[in-house]
Formats: C-alpha cells, sequence, structure tokens
C-alpha cells in the first residue's frame, strides 16, 4: 500500500512528460539557465556545508564540548522545520532590517536577499543538518581506538584526522553530501521566502517548476522530470546504502 | 494494540481527508450550508468582511476561503477541486474558466490599480515612475503569471520605462510583505494592498492616465455543490450595498 501511495504520483509524472516538446522545454533559455543556477548553488551550499558541517559532526560524535545534547538538538531543528519558515527566519536574522543583516547593510552596504549568495544561504540553513547528522552517525561508530593507535604511533591531530578518521568514514561522508546536495536541489520554501524568484539569479529549479505552473502545465511537467531523474541518479549513486538488504 | 493503531490510522485518514476536502466533511458539523469560495490574494481582506454581511444576511451559512493566485484559482477549479464560486483579478483568466465550461455567467464586480508601495519613510525616496528606473533599485514585482505581474508589466511599458526588477513574486501578498519589511525599496502592488496593509507601508500614487486598470469578474462553478446558494453570493458581492460599500472602503472601484 504504502509503495503504491508513494510511487503512484512519480509514474502519473513520467506518464504526462509531454515528450514530443520536452527537448524543447528543458533547452530554453528559461530552463537551462534554472537548471545551471540550480547545480550551481546546490553544489555551493554542499561545499559550505562540508566546510562547516564536517567538524560540527566531529564535535558531536565525540562529545567534546559542554551541551552536546542540546547541541545536537539545535542542529536538527532546520531539519524539521517547515522550510518556509526558515526563509522567514533568515529574513529576520538577514534581511536588509533584520538582526545581522541590518547591521551588515548600514555600516557594509551588504544585502542578501534577491542574490544568488542569499539561495545559497537559504539552501546551506536547510540541507547542512543532513550532513552533520549522517555524518555524526559515522563519526559514532568509528571506535576511538584508532584514533589512539595513530596518536601513539607519533601522528599529530590533524594528520590523523584527515589520514585515519576521514577515510574510515568516507562512505558516511560521502552518503551525507550527496543528501545535504539533493536536499539543497530541491530547496523550495526558504529560497522562494529569503531570495526571492528572478530568473537567472534567484530562480532555481523548484522555483522555475513552480512559476511555469502558473502558466504552463507541460513545463512544469517537463521541469519536474528532470528533477526526478536526478534524486533516482542521487538512489543510483548510494545504492549500496539504501539498496542493499540486511541480510546478505 | 493493533485495534488501537487501527483506530488512530483510520482517525489520521478521516482527519487528513476532511482537510483536504472541506465541503465533504459535512458530517461532522452541523447542518449548515456550506459555500466554499476560492479567490486572487487581492481579495484575502475584503472578501471576509463580505462574507461575515453575507452571513448575517443568509444565517446557517458557512463560508470557506481559499486564497490563492488567480491563475492557481482556476487551474484547481479545472483540476476538479470542490469549490462553489471563483473570483479572479483577471478577465482572460477568468475566460480560461469559461472556456473550459468550469465556471458560469461571470459578472464584474469591482475594479483596481496599481500603486508603487514604499516601506515606511520611503528610504529610498521614489517619487513617481520614474524613479524606479535608478540603477541599485531594489524594485520587487509579480511574475508576468499573476495578475499585480501582468498589471506592472502593462504600467511599464505604457509609460515606457526600463526597470530591472530584483524578483518576481508569484503573488502580490509575498510581494508586499518584502516592501513592508524593507527588503525592496518599492513594489508595484495593487492600491487595494496598501489599503489593506494601513500605516506598516507607504505608497506612491501613479496619475489615472498612467495607470492601469484591472478588473475583477466573480462566478459561480459549474459543478457547485450548492447551486442556489453559490448563485446567491455571486449576486450578493456584485449587486447589493452592503458588499459594495465594502469593496469601496477597501480601495476598490466600482466596476462599471
Amino acid at each position: 500500500m504504502a509503495l503504491v501511495f508513494l510511487m503512484v504520483p512519480l509514474i502519473a509524472l513520467i506518464a504526462q512528460t509531454p515528450w514530443e516538446a520536452f527537448p524543447k522545454i528543458i533547452s530554453s533559455p528559461e530552463a537551462l539557465e534554472a537548471l545551471r543556477l540550480s547545480l550551481l548553488t546546490s553544489l555551493a551550499a554542499t561545499a559550505l556545508a562540508a566546510v562547516f558541517g564536517i567538524p560540527m559532526a566531529w564535535l558531536l560524535a565525540r562529545e567534546v564540548l559542554p551541551f552536546t545534547g542540546l547541541m545536537r538538538a539545535l542542529v536538527i531543528v532546520p531539519l524539521l522545520l517547515p522550510p518556509v519558515v526558515s526563509g522567514v527566519a533568515l529574513l529576520e536574522a538577514l534581511g536588509r532590517r533584520g538582526l545581522v543583516g541590518g547591521f551588515l547593510y548600514d555600516n557594509f552596504d551588504i544585502t542578501f536577499p534577491f542574490t544568488t549568495i542569499g539561495v545559497v544561504i537559504a539552501t546551506t540553513f536547510v540541507a547542512m543538518p543532513f550532513l552533520i547528522i549522517t555524518l555524526e552517525g559515522g563519526f559514532r561508530s568509528l571506535h576511538q581506538r584508532y584514533e589512539d593507535a595513530a596518536a601513539t604511533l607519533g601522528a599529530g591531530p590533524k594528520r590523523i584526522f584527515f589520514r585515519v578518521t576521514m577515510p574510515m568514514v568516507a562512505p558516511a561522508a560521502i552518503a551525507g553530501l550527496v543528501l545535504c546536495w539533493a536536499r539543497a536541489l530541491g530547496e523550495f520554501g526558504a529560497t522562494i521566502t529569503f531570495a526571492g524568484n528572478f530568473p537567472g539569479v534567484t530562480q532555481t529549479m523548484p522555483l522555475a517548476v513552480y512559476t511555469a505552473l502558473e502558466s504552463d502545465r507541460s513545463v512544469a511537467v517537463a521541469l519536474s522530470l528532470v528533477l526526478l531523474v536526478v534524486s533516482v541518479g542521487v538512489l543510483v549513486a548510494l545504492r549500496g546504502r539504501y539498496l542493499q538488504t540486511r541480510a546478505s | 494494540m493493533i485495534k488501537v493503531m487501527r483506530a488512530l490510522l483510520a482517525i489520521a485518514l478521516a482527519v487528513g481527508l476532511g482537510a483536504l476536502f472541506p465541503s465533504a466533511s459535512g458530517a461532522t458539523t452541523k447542518a449548515n450550508a456550506e459555500l466554499t469560495v476560492s479567490a486572487a490574494a487581492s481579495l484575502t481582506d475584503v472578501f471576509p468582511v463580505i462574507a461575515d454581511a453575507f452571513t448575517k444576511r443568509f444565517p446557517n451559512t458557512v463560508i470557506r476561503f481559499n486564497f490563492v493566485g488567480s491563475s492557481t484559482v482556476m487551474n484547481q477549479v479545472i483540476a476538479g477541486a470542490p469549490v462553489d464560486v471563483v473570483a479572479t483579478a483577471s478577465e482572460p483568466t477568468m475566460q480560461i474558466g469559461v472556456d473550459s465550461k468550469q465556471v458560469l455567467r461571470p459578472l464584474f464586480f469591482a475594479r483596481n490599480s496599481m500603486t508603487i508601495a514604499v516601506p515606511a519613510g520611503n528610504p529610498a525616496n521614489i517619487k513617481s515612475l520614474a524613479d524606479l528606473q535608478r540603477s541599485g533599485l531594489l524594485l520587487g514585482v509579480c511574475d508576468t503569471v499573476a495578475p499585480c505581474g501582468a498589471s506592472a508589466a502593462e504600467l511599464f511599458a505604457k509609460n515606457k520605462l526600463s526597470v530591472t526588477p530584483v524578483t518576481r513574486e508569484l503573488d502580490v501578498r509575498s510581494l508586499l510583505g518584502k516592501v513592508i519589511s524593507g527588503d525592496l525599496d518599492a513594489g508595484i502592488v495593487y492600491i487595494t494592498d496598501v489599503k489593506a496593509a494601513g500605516s506598516k507601508v507607504e505608497f506612491v500614487e501613479i496619475p489615472i492616465k498612467d495607470n492601469v486598470m484591472t478588473i475583477y469578474p466573480i462566478a459561480m462553478v459549474a459543478e457547485a455543490q450548492n447551486a442556489q446558494l453559490a448563485n446567491r453570493f455571486v449576486k450578493f458581492v456584485r449587486f447589493s450595498n452592503t458588499s459594495q460599500g465594502i469593496l469601496r472602503a477597501f480601495g476598490f472601484a466600482k466596476p462599471w
């Protein structure tokens, strides 16, 4: 039952795809622009999430800081929030009259809403928790004795982290990065709320789908199919993690 | 345990379905006549007031609203959403419903025009339409798929303005919200929207000769659950002094 419920809409999407017009729709300047922007912003968001999220995941897993439980809960909050709420929160924080954004605008003339950087900020906010949570699990399942052994052999902390810890959690790291990227690619609510909707600047694929839905449904369906193919691609890339049966 | 879970699942399903199809959940409410009205976002403030007046005149009616962009209003009806009355902010959008035989005999009930909304205090010091061409100005419009965006495009063309908006919002409410918050310097919205927002936002008037008019049609859906009530509501909005008085108070002009 559950499987049918989950599959039917996807099958309907494929069935409704206007195959004849498909090449023309996805090669239109608007669609290519949206695709380019989506790839750019989702990769940038993943990179940012990696830079800030990997250390955070390690700190959480090793419980080196006080209040680790509370910090973990705070990291998960954006994951549970409706994305539109995240967008509103970002506006309150980084908008031109926001808590931090007001200071940046008044002193440095920096604004984030309606810019591509705004899209990256919104998607990073929503997607980073996926990386942190996945990777924290990886760090946790890695026994500390490997790091200790490396230390007794004379390796410094930096060397241990990059030569011992990271290679051993590579599967979790890759899974986390891919999940984070897929979430960033699909991000809609926070983006349209915080960064607005302008072709070539902030109109990513999901926003293009939503905008097209208002005028031409077949365009929306064709663009949706592109995102569906990407999602399936992610699943194939992660097959080791989700398609394996435990009994084997 | 399984029984409890089954019961919970049934309740969850019932609640979920009830939320999806408000007019279908009649069993849980009293013997009230229900009317579902799907209307353009720019009617968000005025329609509930008109509905209050209507339910005073016709007690035991409950009116539910669905406020979305005009094109979504029509898309949803064509897709078979359980709606009794539709009102849009554009004639062509309503015509799509008429052509597909989903709505019957639309009536024009109000007119609206555009204005330049600016944050309180008008920080960018905008005085006229021409000021919108200033470089570096954060100007917002609606996307052309929404009536407010189509009107804005018409306004720019009519006045031969070359402007570079930074966002094309999908409905007028989200656009106005970003003007009120000060994230945009200016936004092209309906005059009724700035009236409804009160002191939170200021506006720069556009002279009538340069302005663009929007006309609002309302119509009954062909497959309305309660045709008589739907018809009554449509007539009430268009012809009653009460309704027209409320529309005037919210800044809408006469349709005739």
